[in-house]
């Protein structure tokens, strides 16, 4: 296995491509879930967790499933479907091992049906056309940038709640520009991996 | 009638899916680098929702609560489908540009917000008026901020050359930070402009 095509994968998904600050994957959970530290990295560990398994579950219904079948037209409807699916068994695990995770987590899980980070990495996955490893690796190295993203903002969020701050630019204005200036540093990225 | 029309304009403006509820952010920041892609995008999810507004209207007295969720998510996801294969055979350039954001309707929240919070318990014509507005003022949006960046960022508008040769374009504004930084600024101008007095002394718990 070519590691070294591993690891450019992992630097591009945590920072160069980082799934919020430059492919604008995943923004409501990041402008919804962020206004603590502790519930944004409970939010992250739920997403890497889903998005690794959702990049193998649909790693094999695309060449298992939908290809030797001539469904490829299926693709958007199955892959929801398959993430769907998987957030439900995940909460039942959770639920059945590790009440105290299930408790941190709670209503955040049902949410990530409708992350488009998750449908997006299954997506990138097929339009890269990696491999079943590359597929999983992608999958927690987009995570982990989403879980990266997203607590550093609810830091800074947290520190926002003591400055005054324009009536009009309270809430969402004021945490869109913030996440500009955050993007802006995670530009400086760029130049890592071309 | 009259409602149908309240219907209608309660998505464009009063509640704008962006400007005012703050939804469906993803496709937002991402595809408006220039007016012509939000106009696409626009118009790509108006369809979505107009179709999925009235089948699920249509079919709210067969499909138990329970399951509502996942026959939703498959309505959708056929419309979905619909649109990214018409894009495909018409308008390739387009469906390049607008890549993984087309599948992605999917999963905007705009559109399971209609379906759960309007299209299940209004009649049909009603929903295709709501799913009419909010595609309009989503596409709005799009165009608005599209515009913005587009003129600063690259000096044209719809691919029209504004200034001549001698503009030094902001290049930020096309790149990501400018996204969020043009959408924050635009929302708080809004807020600001629409703002009425009595606002202030309402308690507002932010989003």
């Amino acid at each position: 296995m070519d590691a070294g095509r591993l690891f450019y994968i992992v630097v591009s998904g945590v920072l160069v491509n980082n799934f919020i600050m430059s492919r604008f994957l995943g923004i409501c959970p990041f402008l919804g879930v962020s206004k603590r530290v502790e519930t944004a990295l409970s939010m992250g560990i739920a997403v890497t967790f889903v998005m690794g398994m959702a990049s193998v579950v649909t790693y094999v219904v695309q060449y298992a499933l939908l290809e030797p079948l001539g469904l490829e037209y299926l693709q958007t409807i199955a892959y929801i479907l398959v993430i769907a699916t998987l957030v439900q068994f995940v909460e039942m695990v959770i639920q059945k091992t590790s009440p105290t995770l299930y408790q941190a987590l709670g209503i955040y899980l049902p949410l990530i049906t409708t992350n488009c980070a998750v449908l997006g990495v299954t997506l990138l996955n097929m339009q890269y056309q990696y491999n079943l490893l590359e597929s999983l690796v992608n999958g927690i190295a987009g995570a982990l940038g989403f879980t990266l993203a997203i607590v550093l903002f609810a830091a800074i969020r947290e520190q926002m709640d003591f400055a005054p701050i324009p009536e009009s630019m309270k809430g969402f204005p004021i945490a869109l520009v913030s996440a500009g200036l955050m993007s802006l540093a995670f530009l400086g990225f760029q130049g890592l991996v071309k | 009638m009259k409602g149908v029309i309240k219907d209608f304009i309660n998505g464009l403006w009063n509640e704008n899916p962006i400007f005012r509820l703050v939804v469906g952010m993803c496709p937002t920041l991402a595809v408006t680098t220039n007016a012509i892609n939000g106009v696409a995008m626009g118009l790509a999810a108006s369809f979505v929702l107009v179709g999925s507004n009235a089948m699920i209207s249509a079919m709210r007295n067969f499909i138990s609560p329970k399951i509502r969720m996942p026959a939703f998510v498959v309505v959708i996801a056929s419309f979905v489908t619909i649109v990214g294969m018409v894009m495909k055979a018409f308008l390739p350039e387009l469906d390049r540009a607008l890549g993984i954001f087309i599948p992605l309707i999917v999963v905007n929240c705009i559109i399971m917000a209609r379906a759960e919070a309007f299209a299940s318990k209004q009649p049909v014509v009603n929903s295709i008026a709501d799913g009419l507005g909010m595609g309009l003022g989503f596409t709005l949006a799009l165009v608005i901020l599209g515009s913005i960046r587009e003129i600063l960022g690259n000096g044209s508008i719809f691919g029209i050359n504004l200034f001549g040769a001698s503009y030094e374009p902001a290049l930020l504004l096309i790149m990501p930070p400018g996204a969020f930084m043009a959408l924050g600024l635009l929302i708080g101008l809004i807020n600001y402009l629409t703002r009425k007095p009595k606002d202030n002394e309402e308690k507002e718990g932010s989003h």
